[in-house]
């Protein structure tokens, strides 16, 4: 997984790359959170425009992303999920909990 | 059956993305939309997972079977391990339930396999492995 990251005041945009599976799940969850230290990050923005798949271990992912985020006061927000993972998000009812641009 | 592969791995988390690509190579005989391929490797993947996750943990002496079926339009997926099999597999098949929550997994894999196929059964049973079954009917490209 390639993660991009750029904060712009509180906001936090980050781009993956590559595949969110169980085996890039632990990897992924470290390097999220390591951006996460910054306690000056209020909102984050996930883009997954390059994401090529995911399946419910990506789901955990950023479930405990959103858990961070919110326990802080801020907000989870995703964006350009393909239709397979629109399809995964949308069953585990995730939308009524984060932002969808 | 028309045609059929099986494949053996160990048990370690790179193999669920050999798995699901296999398995979507298999199906490409059917000439599958993208969508249908995307729910096959879905699915594949969340069965592969469960078993390396919970019938075994990484374990490179442990295998995994994938086999893959064609019968007319129709493909039939089995996974199988030989780990330590589910105690209740109707609390296993529900939303959000996980037996390993310190994991921060999502409980939802078998949820995904039932969205995303046709049919998903579950034969298990505590120290006798489980072998999940999935079918989907992988209608034409234009519906018919």
């Amino acid at each position: 997984m390639e993660i991009n990251a750029a904060k712009r005041g509180p906001r936090l945009h980050v781009k993956l790359a590559g595949e969110l599976d169980h085996h890039s799940a632990e990897q992924t969850r470290n390097m999220l959170d390591t951006l996460l230290k910054d306690v000056t990050v209020r909102d984050m923005t996930l883009d997954l425009s390059e994401v090529t798949f995911m399946d419910s271990a990506g789901l955990g992912v950023i479930l405990g992303r959103y858990r961070i985020l919110s326990m802080r006061g801020g907000h989870l927000t995703l964006s350009g999920m393909s239709g397979a993972i629109d399809k995964i998000f949308r069953m585990s009812g995730i939308y009524a909990i984060v932002d969808r641009q | 059956m028309d045609n059929y592969m099986e494949l053996s791995f160990p048990s370690l988390s790179v193999n669920e993305g050999f798995a699901r690509t296999a398995a979507a190579a298999f199906a490409a005989q059917l000439d599958p939309t993208i969508d249908q391929l995307s729910d096959l490797r879905t699915a594949v993947s969340e069965a592969v997972t469960n078993a390396i996750i919970h019938a075994y943990g990484s374990d490179p002496a442990a295998l995994i079977t994938l086999r893959c079926e064609r019968e007319g339009r129709k493909i039939r997926i089995m996974v199988k391990d030989t780990g330590c099999g589910i105690a209740d597999i109707e609390l296993a098949r529900r939303p959000f339930y996980t037996s390993k929550p310190e994991l921060e997994r999502s409980g939802m894999g078998f949820a995904v396999m039932e969205a995303f196929m046709d049919r998903v059964e579950i034969d298990s049973a505590p120290g006798e492995g489980t072998t999940v079954v999935m079918e989907k009917e992988l209608e034409g490209r234009r519906g018919g």
